[in-house]
């Protein structure tokens, strides 16, 4: 039995059966619409995520499977005190595969070592976020037509956005990737991820002017900054409007270079950007429900 | 000048940092094992001026050693089979510690689930470097 974890958890030959998989999924929906008749996937979501809940729920329902579970950790048995050991062992009783997001790092792993079916990480803290991950690989992949050789710009909250700390660690087994880190001092990238990229020999940049470095760009990876994630409310009021991405921005950069955002957006992107056909981050939505239809299936072992 | 006698078998642990057996003493949890233990503290030492000793007499295969490594390199493990010096052991920095630190970071799991152990596990030999297992936070000699 297999888990999801983080993004390394899949070698890359085994991500591109999963982007494959995603793809046909994507050509031929018609093929997979009772894939998953008779199972169940239990979300368990002990923060609100209404945009990878309904993902699941949607790759889910797409496959012929049902869905049962919880939107926040008031609604569960969490605010009983049950331990995420113990909520586990029962889920596994009532479904066969589980999507559990928690404000906790490390705790879907805790659900893992305990489970009798599938974990998959959907969002732990500040760590890991894997299927936004597989989904923003298979967005790039399928629009680029390659995962290698390009130079991708990380911008906004670098500290506490887990989409950035998994797509890294994801794409530095890739020939020929080029960071450039676009944040604000206070949300730098976490020291373990420059530590890595420094003993890997990954060339990267820290800056904090995102015009400068636009002409360089084959990909745009913008975040929110999320007022969740801090302690302190008059940081966040300081640091999250810090950047926005407008038309002005936009026309510094490549013609095929790629906008790429995890969702929701606030302010960082500007609406008039929306119509900028380099502007991908609600086909990328949609890549989200064919990746976590892909991975059910795989982790099912039903493909 | 204090004398502790010779033991038949077990360990000697010399070169201990001054004011740290008893801190090794609670990490090897000599207080659940029924055996004879010495503590001596701020022995004369030529190297260092002051050391702490510790004596164990007990089976040489009931300790584990390896979260010696992480307290402190410069132990000496004199490792005792019929009152003789059978062996000097190398500490080697165990790649996995449990429950010997814990995680700070508020925003991991240990900080809220009850009976989870804090795993460590070594993420840098060459820095000596250890990250929690569940939230990757690193954790470093200096901070303990």
């Amino acid at each position: 039995m297999r888990h999801l974890m983080s993004p390394l958890d899949f070698t890359t030959e085994e991500l591109d059966r999963l982007f494959d998989l995603a793809n046909d999924i994507e050509q031929n929906p018609g093929k997979y619409a009772h894939a998953c008749d008779g199972k169940i996937l239990a979300t368990c979501f002990y923060e609100p995520s209404t945009r990878t809940r309904l993902s699941f729920e949607s790759a889910m329902t797409r496959l012929g499977g049902t869905v049962i579970g919880f939107s926040d950790a008031a609604s569960s048995s969490a605010s009983k005190g049950e331990s995420v050991s113990d909520t586990i062992r029962i889920i596994s009783c009532y479904s066969d595969i589980c999507a559990m997001r928690h404000p906790k790092e490390g705790a879907p792993m805790v659900a893992a070592e305990k489970s009798g079916i599938p974990v998959i990480n959907a969002g732990d803290g500040g760590h890991q976020h894997p299927t936004q991950t597989l989904t923003d690989l298979l967005t790039i992949r399928s629009m680029k037509g390659k995962l290698d050789h390009f130079t991708i710009g990380l911008c906004g909250d670098l500290k506490f956005g887990r989409t950035v700390h998994s797509l890294i660690n994801a794409l530095v087994r890739y020939q020929n990737i080029r960071f450039i880190f676009i944040s604000p001092e206070e949300l730098k990238v976490p020291d373990y991820i420059t530590d890595m990229l420094k003993e890997k020999n990954i060339p990267y940049e820290e800056v904090i002017r995102l015009e400068d470095i636009m002409p360089h760009l084959d990909i745009l990876y913008m975040t929110r900054v999320q007022k969740e994630r801090f302690f302190n409310e008059e940081d966040y009021v300081r640091l999250k409007d810090f950047y926005i991405l407008d038309t002005v921005k936009m026309a510094l950069a490549k013609k095929d270079m790629l906008v790429l955002h995890p969702l929701p957006r606030v302010n960082e992107i500007s609406v008039e950007v929306d119509e900028d056909p380099r502007a991908a981050y609600f086909k990328q939505a949609k890549y989200g429900v064919y990746v976590r239809m892909a991975l059910i299936l795989t982790l099912l072992e039903l493909h | 000048m204090l004398n502790v006698g010779k033991i038949e078998e077990g360990f000697v642990l010399d070169h201990i940092a001054a004011g740290k057996s008893l801190s090794i003493y609670e990490h090897l949890q000599l207080d659940k094992l029924d055996c004879t233990v010495a503590i001596i503290k701020n022995a004369r030492s030529n190297k260092k001026g002051k050391k702490d000793i510790l004596k164990v007499e007990c089976d040489i295969n009931t300790l584990d050693l390896d979260v010696l490594a992480y307290i402190d390199h410069n132990i000496t493990v004199n490792v005792i089979k019929n009152g003789e010096i059978v062996e000097k052991k190398e500490l080697m920095l165990p790649r996995q510690i449990k429950n010997v630190i814990r995680c700070h970071n508020p925003r991991c799991i240990t900080s809220i689930e009850q009976e989870l152990p804090h795993i460590f596990y070594l993420a840098d030999a060459e820095k000596e470097v250890y990250r929690c297992k569940y939230c990757e936070e690193k954790y470093t000699e200096g901070s303990k």
